[in-house]
Order: structure tokens, then sequence, then C-alpha cells
């Protein structure tokens, strides 16, 4: 059970708005952006007020990669495999991501909720590639030691 | 302040080139998504400290004060991502190109460019042993035409008072006070412009079909859903100009009669979201956005949507779908978006590039348009220039120009000067052009012929280090991860090509694969429903086409010339450099190393898995990978 003050915020989301059927998705992406990830309960919520269906909101946020129901990590690190940086030989900074937090293809975040490893499509900084974001920082010409550098960067932030 | 009619814009562009025209110096800090990733946030607060603490220097940040000798502005992306932090120093028509500028330097800079008239030699941009001072002297930018991105890197992106300056909304007064809708249409198919977006398919037509719809109520609508992994023009154009592409989108509302338009920007993108939402306050602040356009009964209002992470919405439909709320699938046609798109009324779809021309023809004119690129494909294109290539980058030129032009000439050649293998054109939709396409012209049409498509303009350059089966197993395994699922043709065709692949990289490949491939291909790309279902197998049907050898190699004789695909690699320790160490022998998990300890060791490749932790752990390099 959520408490109140989830579905507070989520009023204020959806007046944000307006109670209409095309404000699913933008209220999904707001609800996602303050908890880091979208909790079944507040989908059907909002489904309730705009007007429409819950299986047609679950249908809608089920189809977009970007929506999770599970909860993310503090960390959310995307690693890019857009064409750029896979020919700049991306695979293996996200194996070594996989292997130095225990996570895997199945398994995204890790079981003291920092870190979660995603793999993206294109970040648009090509240029630099293979980079990887950190929360919305883009990080650019990485490497597997670079990486695990970071890793231990950001858990040191949090000693 | 309101700008309300045409004389009140004219009269605040000349406030602003008169403002812009005082300043001694301006120092213009890259602020596109690269070079933030370098870092030059921290320069741009670094010189606005220094600037603000040096004696006798007034110094401005903000768009609206006067009197100042020094700005420090944030600009779009410069172009030479890869050379980041890149900073210009302007002074009048003079300007100094600065690369890799780190903390320490912005003081001598500072002191030597802004205070004084000296060059920091060891920043500048070199290249082979010469150095070059402003961006325009650079070959990568210098053999570039820039119409879409002639402002990008030039000024404070976030200013309506610097676009306002550079001839900012000139052409939507032009429009509304000298031309009229009609006009205006008539000027945008004259121009020929073909959409930016990948199809190619004339901007004037869809404007002229939507303008003669009986429903009255129509949408304008920018796909900025740039989606394909590898580019990223769009992105710099948003980031970079974004008073650009709304004016744009406001002369195309204003020719069709709309008054409602929609900007999709894919959710990767959250500096082109927040660029484009600070533009459209800044307009509606100004009364350029909103009810009653500088005094005229035109009124038009711009929304931003964010995509969530669906490569399909960089489909016309699948788009409009997913901006109405729904999942987002592409539907049969027709009816066209044109007759009927967002929420069943006639709809113009452009993208972002597509719009970002339109202001400069409208003000200079079809015939200007039309004397740059081809005859059937007029006007520039922007390519985003990445993979194994000497200046990665964005650049623009006319159509019509050879990728040798492009790759050498601009791009400086492949990285290390190693001999070119193949360029991919147009993303997981496009194909791959060869050694013998270098000197063809490219166009929508000509690219087309060979098997491929422009796209959006993605070009990744590939070198003797890429395997191209791999590369259509990667592409294709983007394509059938982003199949919505609504056909059966790409949910399953794309499905069955991959496993195949997958089983070919594995070395597990028959040689009927290539058949199937083939087959499976053409099924798809003459069934799928819809424009990206259609083009997902071309990556494999041009590879087998270009590069039938390297399947048949992983197939029957089990290698990978590109050393890529790991379950084709052969260990083996070069005797000469082995310690003897026992290190690798006692890490393989499979037990697959043998030797004496402090002789040479040995790897079974019967047994040998190819996971290459001995590579990965010898000290002494001894491991290497046989072709």
């Amino acid at each position: 059970m959520l408490d109140q003050s989830y579905y507070t915020k989520t009023d204020e989301i959806i007046e944000r708005y307006g109670k209409k059927a095309s404000s699913l998705i933008p209220i999904m992406q707001d609800i996602q952006e303050v908890y880091r990830y979208l909790p079944g309960e507040l989908l059907e919520y909002v489904a309730g007020q705009i007007g429409i269906k819950e299986a047609k909101a679950y249908s809608v946020a089920t189809f977009y990669e970007n929506f999770s129901f599970e909860e993310k990590g503090k960390y959310i690190i995307k690693v890019c495999d857009g064409t750029a940086c896979h020919v700049r030989k991306s695979t293996p900074i996200l194996e070594t991501m996989f292997k130095e937090l225990g996570l895997s293809k199945k398994k995204h975040t890790t079981d003291d909720m920092m870190f979660t490893v995603e793999m993206v499509s294109c970040l648009g900084a090509c240029g630099l590639a293979p980079t990887m974001m950190v929360n919305e920082e883009v990080h650019p010409k990485m490497s597997p030691e670079k990486a695990i550098d970071l890793i231990q960067e950001l858990r040191g932030e949090n000693r | 302040m309101k700008i309300d009619s045409k004389e009140t814009l004219m009269s605040i562009r000349e406030e602003a080139l008169s403002r812009i025209a005082a300043y001694d110096c301006r120092i213009l800090v890259c602020s596109g998504t690269g070079c933030i990733a370098t870092g030059s946030q921290k320069i741009y607060e670094k010189f606005s400290e220094i600037a603000a603490n040096t004696p006798g220097v007034t110094v401005e940040f903000g768009p609206h004060d006067s009197g100042a000798h020094v700005g420090v502005k944030k600009t779009g992306c410069q172009g030479v991502c890869e050379l980041g932090p890149l900073v210009r120093i302007q002074k009048g028509d003079d300007v100094i190109q600065y690369t890799k500028v780190q903390l320490d330097d912005c003081q001598e800079i500072f002191d030597s460019s802004v205070l004084k008239d000296e060059i920091v030699d060891r920043l500048l941009y070199t290249k082979g042993g010469k150095s070059y001072k402003g961006p325009d002297d650079i070959p990568f930018i210098a053999k570039q035409t820039r119409v879409v991105l002639k402002n990008c890197g030039k000024f404070d992106a976030e200013s309506l008072e610097e676009y306002i300056a550079s001839g900012g909304f000139m052409a939507l007064s032009k429009a509304m006070f000298e031309m009229g809708p009609d006009a205006v249409v008539n000027e945008v198919d004259k121009s020929g412009i073909r959409g930016r977006g990948g199809g190619g398919f004339p901007a004037g037509k869809k404007w002229k079909q939507v303008a003669r719809q009986p429903e009255k109520i129509r949408y304008v609508v920018c796909n900025g859903d740039e989606g394909d992994p590898g580019a990223f023009m769009d992105g710099s154009v948003m980031e970079g100009d974004p008073y650009r592409l709304i004016e744009g989108m406001m002369l195309a509302a204003y020719a069709v009669g709309s008054s409602d338009g929609y900007i999709y920007v894919r959710a990767e993108y959250p500096m082109s979201v927040a660029r484009l939402r600070h533009a459209i306050a800044v307009l509606e602040e100004a009364g350029l956005l909103g009810d009653n356009i500088l005094g005229t009964d035109f009124s038009f209002r711009l929304h931003i949507n964010r995509g969530a992470g669906a490569f399909v919405c960089g489909e016309g439909s699948a788009l409009t779908a997913s901006i109405e709320g729904n999942r987002g699938m592409p539907r049969t046609k027709p009816p066209r978006t044109v007759e009927k798109g967002l929420w069943e009324k006639p709809t113009v779809l452009n993208n972002v590039e597509t719009y970002a021309n339109i202001p400069e023809i409208i003000l200079k004119g079809a015939d200007w348009y039309r004397s740059i690129g081809t005859e059937g494909s007029p006007g520039t294109k922007t390519f985003s220039l990445t993979g194994s290539i000497e200046n990665t980058g964005l650049i623009e030129v006319p159509m019509g120009t050879t990728l040798r032009e492009i790759i050498f000439d601009i791009g400086g050649g492949l990285k290390e000067g190693a001999p070119f293998k193949a360029v991919q054109i147009g993303g997981p939709s496009g194909g791959c052009l060869t050694e013998k396409h270098l000197d063809v012209p490219l166009d929508f049409d000509s690219v087309k012929k060979f098997g491929a498509i422009v796209g959006s303009g993605g070009l990744v350059v590939m070198d003797q280090n890429t395997c191209m089966v791999e590369v259509a197993r990667f592409f294709m395994s983007f394509t059938q991860r982003e199949s919505c699922g609504k056909c059966t043709p790409c949910r399953e065709g794309t499905k069955r090509m991959l496993e195949i692949l997958e089983r070919i990289v594995a070395g597990n490949g028959e040689m009927e694969d290539i058949d199937r491939l083939q087959e499976l291909g053409t099924m798809v790309r003459s069934m799928a429903l819809c424009g990206l279902g259609k083009s997902a197998p071309l990556p494999v049907l041009s590879t087998l086409r270009e590069f039938k050898d390297e399947y048949i190699e992983h197939i029957r004789d089990k290698k990978c010339a590109a050393k890529v695909c790991t379950k084709l690699r052969t260990f083996v320790i070069n005797p000469d450099l082995c310690q003897g160490c026992t290190k690798c022998a006692r890490n393989c998990p499979v037990n697959a190393i043998s030797g004496e300890k402090k002789k040479p060791h040995t790897i079974d490749p019967k047994k040998c898995i190819k996971c290459g932790t001995c590579k990965d752990n010898c000290k002494f390099d001894a491991i290497y990978i046989e072709a």
C-alpha cells in the first residue's frame, strides 16, 4: 500500500496535464521522474482519474520501454549501444558493468537499490563514442576500466 | 517585452544588432551534448568567474544587459565534438577556435585572447603539423555548406534576441506581410525540398494536400524522435538553434491554416527538451506564440511531447498515436497523415531538419534553394559522421556530395589511416556502401538505387576491424527488439532472421542460411505494414550483396577475419612471450590450458570456450587472437 502522499503528488501531476486520455503518457513520465518507477497502484488511479480503462493504461505503459513497474536504483546507468558506440566496442563495457555489480540481462538493479544498469540505443553523443549516461549526465569515451572507476567513485559518494 | 507588430519586431532587431555590435569580445562556450559531456559547463562557469573578477571588464551573461564589454555565452554544437570542450573567442568578424580547453587554460585564454589579441597556439586545431585559427579555416568546417546549422555554435542558443539579430523571424514577417499562406505553400513546393526524415517525400506536396482539405482544424507536427542509433543531427538542431525549428513550424502552420503544433522529442535527449521548453516559454512571453501573432489573426500554440523509448514512434502514424496517448503502433494507409493524421485531422508532419530549412527558403526564395544540391534533391543534408573516422562530428553538405569528399576531405579519412571498408548509411533502415560507391554523388535517388537510403543521415564509417555479418546481426537485433508486433512479416520475419544471424556469428550456420536470409528479407521488405518494417531487412540484404564472402567465411570456414565474433576466435599463446607463470591455466574455467611451470603454455582449441579470460589477465601480452 502506498501512503497518501503518493496520491497527493499524483493529483498534482494530473492537474499539470488535464484529465484527458492524451495526458496518460506525460503523466506516467512525471510520476516515474519522481519515484524512479511507475507504481501499478498509481497507474490504476491515473486511469480512473483521466477516464480510461485500467487495461488500456497497462497496455500503453507496457508498450514503451521507458516505463518500469520495478523500482530502479539511485543511479540509473545507461550504457549506449548505438551503432557508433557498438563499433567502438561498447559490449565489453556493458559486460564489465554487469560483472562488477553482479547484474545480468535479467537482473537490472542491485539489491541495495544503488545501481540500475540498462542498455540504450543512442544517446546522441556519437562523436564521443563509446558513451554512457548516469542519470542525466553523459560520460564520454568510456572503457571497461573507466566504467569501474566511475562505479567506485559513485559508491564512494555514498559512504 | 511584447513583440506584437512588424514594427516592434524590426525595432527589436535594430536594437539587438547594435547591442551585439557593441561587444568588445564574446566568449562562446560550446554547450552541445558532446561538449557538456566533456565538461564545458565548468569551463563556462570558470570564464564567467574570471570575467566578473577582472577589474575594468564589464561582463554580460544574460541577454538583456547593455554597455557590457565581454559576453560569456553558451552555444549549440560547434561541430568537432571529439576535440571538446570547444571554446570560441569572437571579436567582430575575428574568431579563434580553441579545442580541448581545460579549466587551467581559461585564465591564459582570457589574458591573451580576450584582454589582448594574442593566440594560445597549443589549443588551436592542428592537423598534419599545421594549425588553424578560425573555425572556418578548419578543413572539416570550411568544406561544409551550412544552412540548417548556420547559427549552430555561433550564438547563445537560448537567446531570442540573438536569434532575431541573426535574421530570425524575418521569414515569418515576410510570409505574413508580403506573401500570404498560398504563396508560402507555393514557394516551399517550388523549392523542391524533400523530407529529411528518411522517406524523401516532397514537403511542398504534403503542405499543399493539407491546405486543400475540407476539414478546417489542422495540425503541424514535428518528428524529433531521432531514433536511429548513430544519428544526432536533429538533436543538435533542437539544442543549438531551437528558435529556427520553431519558426519553420510556424511558417508551416501559417501556410496551411493550423493553430496547434506538437514537437515529439525522444526521451534520450533531455537537453533538447529543456532548450525547446525554454524557447517556447520565451516566445509565449514575447507574444510570438499564442493569439494574434504580430498583431494579425494568426494564432499558434506549440506543445512538446516526450517519447518514451519506442523506435517505431519515428513512423508518422505511430508518432501521432503516441501523442494521442496510445500505444505507438503504425496503421494501414490510406488514409494518409495529410488527410487523417493527429486526432483524425489533416496534419503536416515533417522532421526537425526539414522545418529548420524553411525560414531560409522563405527568406531567400526557392530559386536560391534550388541552386544548392542536385536537380532531384535540392538543398543540403546534415550527417552525423561517426565510427572509425578521424574527425567525428556533425556536418552539413550539399546534396550530391560524394562519399569520398565526406569521408576523406571533411572527415579526414579513417582513423590511423586504416583502409576504408564500408559506410553504413541510414542506420537500421539503411544499408552499406562500399569502395565502388565512393565517387557517386549522394542524393535521395542515387542511394536508393544501391539498396540503401539516405535516411535521417547517420554515417558510420567502418574499417577492417568491423565484421559485416556482426553489423547485420547488430541492426537486426535492434529492429527486432523495436518491432511493435502489429504485423506478422515484421514481428516474425525479423525474429527468424535474427536467429539465423545469431547462429552464423556463433559458428553454427549452414550454407542454406544465406538463401533463407535472402528469402525472408525480401518477404519482410515487400510485406511489412510500415516503412520501418519494410526497411528492417536492408542492412542484411545489402551486406549479403556486398560482403557475401564474409558470410561464407563464417559459415564454411568458421572464421571471422575482423576477429570480432567471439565464438569464432582462436586464442593462441605466443611461446616467445609466455613466461610460464601459470596464471592463465589457473584462471581458465574449462581447464583448456596446460604446460609446465616456467615453460610456454598451450591452449587446447577443442576445450576452449573463447571467453578471453586468459588474454585479459596475461601480464606479458603473450596471448593473441588468430584470424
